[in-house]
């Protein structure tokens, strides 16, 4: 995926208020809440996951911060300025959301659907920022194709190129990648990290956790409440403890007496025939240490591995405690 | 508030390009001002030269004034149910158009085509009626006065028909159902239009300056009472 379709200059790292600012954010459809009482912001440049199961609120949220939905209550700064009826030209100026459905005229070409657009956002010379977009999204040699024609895959590329056509402060993907192929996924993944790198804030709505893991600064699980934000490694380790797993060839005859008082070492217990998770506190210090202690004792140690949780595992735990908390 | 021409256009050509290739449009176009364009002819290509001093006192040429009272509700009703339908009305209105501009460029897209077709279409019949009707017959329809009121009343039935196609387009959910729904709600414009011109209301200059002021205040106050009720939000999720 070529760069030059993006000419914003960095502005990571810019100081005043953060690219998007919500607080106490609250929508409800009548007796539904799509989402309630969600805080957070996010800094220029950032890219922001947002995660969810469906119905959880994600679309919703983007709709409202696009200025389509009113929230019920709450407030938000959407680049700097309220979320207001009065500001939603102004905010739509400055942001790209780019939805889940491509949503193209089928029976219009491609260059005709972002020529079409261009004009709406009132770009500057249209002709070449259509031109440098679709060159972006590697598209350039369809431009003049029916979108009807288009695979699935190509479609999402051409509402990527047409959420880019405004130079977009912060852009919203909703699942940017649903539908597309592997070669096309890591397309988008690259454009995006490119984007971010020029400074230039994503709002990112994604089921893929390893696309969220991969690609984000810092991600929100939202399921109609805001359950947890932070990078990905801060919620790990916020929800899991850190553990190292320790298999001998044979059951150790006194673990405790091994395993007890070992520095950064909390607590330990069986888990399996000659299998032993360790809670610690620090792996750089517990793990020699544990290693060492294991050799004096006569162990045959077969493996030390730092336990490893996904940003997936932190996601369904959480997921999983809501459902618990809704079955009781 | 100010209107953006670009965005207008932006709109109104894609709207133009859009019917071209939907053909449910183009046969919408077709139909109607056919059948208002056949039946007259048929009836005038029969009638005696004697005929001729009975239809002095009318104004049949007024019929034809069902054209742009029909069609363009027909094709105002694809206005805003047919972009939801495609799923292009949400990344429309994720741009910083307004909703006056959006209106102004859907009503103005169906408006133009409309225009061009009912002025066609008399300019057809009086062709066909000067070339091949009783030269008495003709000369007792083409009258100056029902010229003019053709003209100047096309656009202004046209523009009320479309105000009402997109009000209704904007509450659908279906595109057919919004189409057959514009056309039965444009009805009472066509059969006022026919009953002027059979003589039944008798068509007067007062008559002719309080429909048009009537019909100039309905197309500002359509435009301004639409964009005051176009509720994104319910177009966006159907939740109200």
């Amino acid at each position: 995926m070529e760069e030059d379709g993006w000419t914003r200059p960095s502005s990571a790292g810019d100081s005043g208020p953060p690219a998007l600012l919500v607080e106490q954010l609250s929508k409800r459809f009548g007796d539904r809440i799509a989402f309630d009482d969600v805080s957070f912001a996010v800094g220029h440049g950032e890219v922001f996951g947002f995660l969810g199961p469906n119905g959880a609120g994600k679309t919703t949220m983007v709709r409202t911060l696009g200025t389509l939905l009113a929230p019920s209550a709450g407030a938000a700064f959407v680049g700097g300025i309220p979320l207001a009826p009065d500001n939603g030209v102004e905010i739509r100026r400055r942001i790209a959301i780019m939805p889940e459905s491509p949503g193209l005229y089928l029976r219009q070409s491609v260059a005709e659907n972002l020529q079409c657009f261009a004009d709406l956002y009132e770009v500057p010379d249209p002709t070449d920022r259509v031109r440098r977009v679709l060159r972006a999204v590697n598209l350039i040699d369809r431009a003049h194709d029916a979108c009807s024609t288009l695979s699935r895959g190509l479609r999402q590329r051409v509402a990527l190129a047409r959420a880019l056509l405004n130079d977009p402060q912060l852009l919203f993907l909703d699942e940017p990648t649903a539908g597309l192929d592997p070669v096309a996924a890591r397309d988008v993944h690259q454009l995006i990290t490119a984007l971010s790198q020029r400074g230039v804030t994503i709002f990112l709505t994604t089921h893929r956790l390893e696309e969220a893991e991969r690609l984000c600064d810092r991600v929100a699980i939202l399921n109609t409440t805001l359950r947890t934000i932070g990078r990905p490694d801060e919620l790990r380790e916020r929800l899991f403890a850190r553990t190292l797993t320790v298999r001998t060839r044979v059951a150790l005859p006194d673990a405790d007496r091994v395993l007890a008082g070992l520095p950064a070492v909390d607590g330990w217990r069986q888990d399996g025939p000659a299998t032993y998770v360790i809670t610690v506190s620090e792996h750089a210090v517990a793990a020699p240490a544990v290693t060492r202690a294991l050799v004096a004792a006569g162990a045959d140690v077969l493996s030390v591995s730092q336990s490893h949780h996904s940003l997936e595992d932190v996601y369904l735990e959480l997921i999983d405690q809501d459902e618990e908390a809704g079955q009781e | 508030m100010r209107v953006s021409s670009r965005r207008v256009r932006a709109i109104f050509r894609k709207e133009l390009r859009d019917y071209r290739h939907n053909g449910f449009i183009v046969w919408t176009m077709a139909i109607f001002p056919l059948i208002f364009l056949i039946q007259p002819l048929v009836v005038v290509f029969a009638l005696p030269a004697s005929a001729s001093a009975e239809l002095s006192h009318g104004h049949l040429l007024l019929y034809l004034l069902g054209i742009p009272a029909i069609v363009p509700a027909a094709v105002a009703a694809y206005a805003v149910v047919g972009e939801r339908q495609q799923g292009t009305l949400e990344p429309v209105l994720t741009t910083p158009i307004r909703r006056e501009e959006f209106l102004l460029a859907k009503a103005l897209a169906a408006l133009v085509p409309s225009l061009a077709i009912a002025y066609a279409v008399y300019a057809l019949f009086l062709a066909c009626v000067g070339l091949f009707a009783q030269p008495a017959v003709a000369s007792a329809l083409l009258q100056a006065p029902d010229l003019l009121t053709q003209l100047l009343f096309t656009p202004l039935v046209a523009g009320w028909s479309i105000w009402v196609g997109i009000a209704i387009s904007a509450r659908a959910s279906d595109f057919r159902v919004a189409q057959q729904l514009g056309i039965l709600a444009s009805l009472p414009t066509a059969v006022v239009a026919a009953l002027i011109a059979f003589n039944v209301i008798h068509a007067t200059l007062a008559l002719a300056i309080g429909l048009a002021a009537a019909l100039l205040l309905g197309n500002r106050l359509g435009w301004r009472i639409m964009a005051a009720s176009f509720d994104r939000e319910r177009l966006i999720t159907c939740t109200k």
